[in-house]
């Protein structure tokens, strides 16, 4: 198998996201993290299916030049979910957002990480619904001011990472569309997990809901108010990397290094592989002001998967049973002869 | 009193009593051992959408209607020859059911005063009361008796109660002269493994009840229904529901695709969803998805991946995968949805039977959307139709609506097991062989004949390409010229309409022209056939025509429809196979019988209906 590149995940398709949209950003770390995913797994291009909803960023599914299906709102998940049991050898990633993952399609998107199906989630999160110009959605602030809430909205949002947790996810992660080096390195990190992954991308929508993670992204200020969590190391943050978590009482703290009697010794090691659902939810919750936005793999544990249950099940089954093919069917059970 | 063994054609049985009294099993039994016995059969569950609705009362009163012949039976019968009554509800519900002379078998145990109530009655005579006094009535103490029978037995009062029914059956073996020795089979392999404690006790009620009978000389006559003269062959009983998904694997052998059914639970198919569960040893991958459009999805999904993929529903879940079926149409993938209709709308009566959904299946979604529809006409013909379905999805790149009904769905018959060698392969439209340099693959270029598009499967080097619900133009490419999508439409419709090249004409029974053809389609064909026989018998002369395939329609319907004066469409539903007749033969003389009460035609009916259709 030749070395794949970016180029080859490139389709002859114009890519047509407003200038400045987060979402160019995600594709090209996408292009870039495939090809460093079949140099490891030795996967040719030709297994690599990239299935969408509708929406913005479900338009991916276009602009990779790999088996793709752009399907209906909210359903992506459904149609992921009947590729990857259909044919667990092909490798399946999926573009979806905000509305169209937690909104109308909510149900299909918890039932998957329920059952653990084999597949590649990413959750474009830009707060928004872009396509059809701007109307609150599920990820939305309380209180925003948007075409269909024009004075606040009165509901609360998700948090895609409690919601992935809460339904028993092995794999979540989050990245920002700016952080263009930790996407590609989460999204290797998924294809190389057995399992559902989900990969929340805090985008901007620079038309609709300008400065969405501006809170986060601004330059001045995102050392300060995200960290990157990696397995095995310190939980460490801040512009001079002398910020760090703790554990105190039942929840997590941020506390500077030689202050309050603090040392290095103090910080936690992030382990995204114990089960321990609890640590992982407080970190997938953090947030300003006092803790930072969790990024990077929160999670990362094994289990069985959905697609090998079926296969497993299919093969054992064939084995123990004496119809092998449908004229033993026909003629299994009561029947009788006509002289 | 002087009883008489008569040999007859035909009988019809009716068990009925509350849902926990097991009536299904028993009329099932009955059934199953007189097809292996050799009798023609038919039968009809009719039950509550209840699992256990208060004991005692009407609305808990399940069903189970037998008929039986010494010829082949194409219905389950309209009026039974004997009623079996397990308890006052059960009677109050289903006299009206009884023929002027037939027996009335009830528990007398349960016809106490807080029983009769209950069930609505007003005095202490209900046989009055329903006008049926007249009838043979067989009151027995059954559930005394079948206490008394296994008072030794060690098992519990309820567990004793529960072997009631095996009384009743006993007692039913012996007024229509039946060969036990298959219930007694039945009962060992079933009790085998879990409760083998019960079977001493069952087969005892069993015979219990049949020495009664034949003992209390209360019976004025028991009958003989000899076997039915039939072709040759290896023979089995069989559901809709299962020969449906036997159809379904049958296809996935012949096409060498795995089969994929994506599908939630609903009545009246889940039956599908379960079988194909069992018979994962076929490779039958079974996914029991998280809602009705979960089901369709991850069918087109496995669809897209190459697996023959199918999704099982009934009505108000058929509404549900409407945009998705709009989907597999725009991206042109093969699928095949099986609807087994109840009566509508929205939950409606989920365990009684219609044809209501025949509009919805034709028209019911968005935008331009032309979908072929199929029907079975039988529970056992459910085999042939989800086969043919299947092969006309995977040939022509389409999805498919398998238009099944409650009444066959769940009803059985004798069925001669075909050899698969007498069944066709099935060859998808598979892209094959290395593509040219520089060259792509365009999924919409079609086959200049048929318009079907070519199949690339996932993991096909060379082949990658990309299909959605968004408008393409042959390329694959998203598109919103006007002039390719008013050519992708017409080529949409055209390639469905193409089909009718690959299916046979319709048949016409009886007379090949003249005044008046009967027209059906679906689950009504026993009952229409009986009645056309019927009056065919008594002189008349008409044609009949039974239409397996909805949309496309058969080549030859408009030469048929045109060879009559009048067409008269019978079926449970108001108007909807007329007015699609009507739309698509506007020239012809149509008219229409139609019932909608939850429930099959009676062959009586169809027959008066006829006869003053002959007169107008």
């Amino acid at each position: 198998m030749a070395n794949l590149t970016f180029k080859d995940f490139k389709s002859d398709q114009q890519v047509r996201w407003c200038p400045g949209c987060g979402d160019h950003a995600v594709l090209s770390a996408l292009q870039r993290a495939l090809p460093k995913v079949s140099q490891a797994l030795g996967y040719a291009k030709e297994r690599y299916v990239v299935v969408s909803g509708i929406g913005c960023s479900s338009r991916l599914t276009y602009y990779m030049d790999t088996y793709g299906f752009h399907s209906i709102h909210g359903r992506a998940t459904a149609i992921s979910t009947g590729i990857k049991v259909a044919n667990p050898t092909l490798t399946v990633w999926q573009a979806c957002g905000d509305g169209d993952a937690l909104a109308i399609g909510g149900n299909h998107f918890i039932h998957a990480i329920r059952r653990n199906i084999d597949i590649n989630v990413i959750l474009f999160n830009n707060q928004i619904y872009g396509l059809t110009k701007g109307q609150y959605s599920p990820t939305s602030k309380f209180g925003a001011i948007t075409k269909t809430s024009p004075y606040g909205t009165v509901e609360h949002p998700f948090n895609p990472g409690s919601l992935v947790l809460g339904a028993k996810g092995t794999f979540f992660a989050r990245s920002l569309d700016v952080e263009l080096h930790l996407s590609e390195e989460i999204m290797t990190q998924a294809a190389l997990h057995d399992g559902c992954s989900v990969m929340e991308m805090l985008t901007n929508c620079v038309i609709f809901n300008d400065g969405a993670h501006k809170d986060l992204s601004d330059p001045e200020v995102r050392a300060d108010r995200t960290i990157v969590l990696r397995h095995g190391e310190k939980m460490l943050f801040g512009k001079d990397h002398n910020k760090g978590l703790v554990l105190q009482g039942m929840g997590i703290k941020a506390v500077t290094i030689g202050e309050g009697g603090y040392t290095i010794d103090d910080i936690l090691v992030h382990d995204a592989h114990t089960d321990n659902m609890g640590i992982h939810m407080m970190l997938a919750d953090m947030k300003g002001p006092g803790l930072p936005v969790a990024l990077g793999v929160i999670r990362d544990v094994k289990d069985i998967t959905y697609d090998d249950g079926v296969r497993d099940q299919v093969k054992d089954v064939m084995l123990k049973s004496n119809i092998h093919c449908v004229d033993d069917l026909l003629h299994s059970g009561s029947t009788w002869e006509v002289e | 009193m002087q009883h008489k063994v008569i040999d007859t054609k035909d009988v019809v049985i009716r068990f009925a009593g509350d849902s926990g009294d097991g009536m299904q099993l028993t009329g099932s039994l009955f059934a199953d051992m007189s097809a292996i016995y050799g009798n023609g059969l038919s039968t009809f569950p009719d039950y509550p959408a209840e699992i256990r609705a208060p004991q005692g009362t009407v609305s808990g009163v399940s069903g189970f209607q037998v008929h039986i012949g010494s010829e082949d039976v194409s219905t389950p019968g309209d009026y039974c020859d004997l009623l079996v009554a397990m308890n006052p509800a059960a009677l109050w519900a289903n006299a009206k059911w009884c023929k002027p002379t037939a027996m009335i078998l009830i528990d007398v145990d349960s016809f106490d005063e807080n029983g009769l109530r209950k069930a609505g009655f007003k005095t202490d005579n209900p046989f009055e009361e329903l006008r049926v006094e007249d009838r043979a009535i067989i009151a027995a103490p059954i559930s005394t008796l079948t206490m008394e029978s296994l008072k030794d037995s060690g098992l519990a009062r309820k567990a004793i109660l529960k072997c009631k029914n095996m009384f009743t059956l006993g007692m039913a073996c012996y007024i229509y002269s039946r060969p036990m020795e298959y219930i007694y089979a039945y009962l060992e392999k079933k009790f085998a493994k879990k409760h083998p404690e019960v079977i001493a006790p069952n087969k005892k009620v069993l015979d219990d009840g049949f020495n009664y009978a034949a003992n209390i000389q209360a019976i004025p006559n028991t009958y003989v229904v000899e076997p039915s003269p039939k072709k040759k062959g290896t023979y089995r009983n069989i559901t809709g529901n299962q020969a449906t998904a036997w159809g379904l694997l049958a296809a996935s052998e012949k096409s060498g695709l795995p089969l994929f059914c994506g599908s939630y639970p609903i009545t009246p198919a889940t039956g599908i969803l379960e079988e194909l569960a069992i018979h994962k040893s076929l490779g039958a991958k079974t996914l029991q998805a998280e809602d009705e459009i979960a089901g369709i999805c991850t069918a087109i999904g496995a669809s897209f991946a190459g697996n023959l993929a199918a999704t099982t529903t009934s009505g108000p879940g058929l509404s549900l995968k409407a945009e998705a079926l709009g989907l597999a149409a725009m991206t042109e993938l093969p699928l095949v949805v099986v609807d087994v209709q109840r009566a509508g709308p929205s939950t409606g009566i989920p365990t009684k039977t219609e044809q209501t959904d025949l509009t919805q299946a034709i028209y019911g979604r968005n935008g331009e959307c032309p979908i072929p529809v199929v029907a079975p006409h039988s529970p056992a013909h459910c085999f042939d139709a989800a086969f043919y379905a299947s092969k006309m999805a995977l040939e022509h790149m389409t999805p498919v609506i398998l238009l099944s009904e409650g009444f066959i769905g769940n009803g059985s018959e004798p069925w001669r097991i075909p050899s698969m060698a007498d069944y066709p392969e099935i060859k998808p439209p598979f892209a094959r062989g290395v593509l040219p340099e520089g060259e792509r693959f365009h999924p919409f270029d079609r086959d200049p004949e048929t318009l079907v598009r070519r199949w690339a499967v996932p993991g096909q080097a060379g082949y990658e390409h990309r299909v959605g619900g968004l408008e393409k133009n042959h390329s694959g490419a998203i598109s919103s010229d006007p002039q390719n999508h008013a050519l992708m439409t017409k080529e949409r419709q055209d390639r469905i309409e193409k089909i009718a090249d690959s299916i046979p004409p319709v048949k016409v029974i009886g007379e090949q022209k003249g005044k008046l053809l009967v027209v059906g389609w679906g689950g009504t064909y026993g009952h229409i056939l009986s009645a056309v026989n019927k009056v065919i018998e008594d002189g008349g002369k008409i044609g009949y025509a039974h239409f397996d395939n909805i949309f496309p329609l058969p080549k030859n319907t408009r030469e048929v429809l045109l060879s009559f004066e009048k067409v008269l469409v019978c079926e449970l539903n108001v108007r909807q196979f007329a007015s699609w007749l009507e739309s698509r033969v506007p020239e012809a003389n149509i008219v229409y019988y139609n019932k909608v009460q939850g429930q099959p035609f009676l062959v009586t009916e169809l027959v008066e209906e006829i006869k003053k259709q002959m007169e107008d």
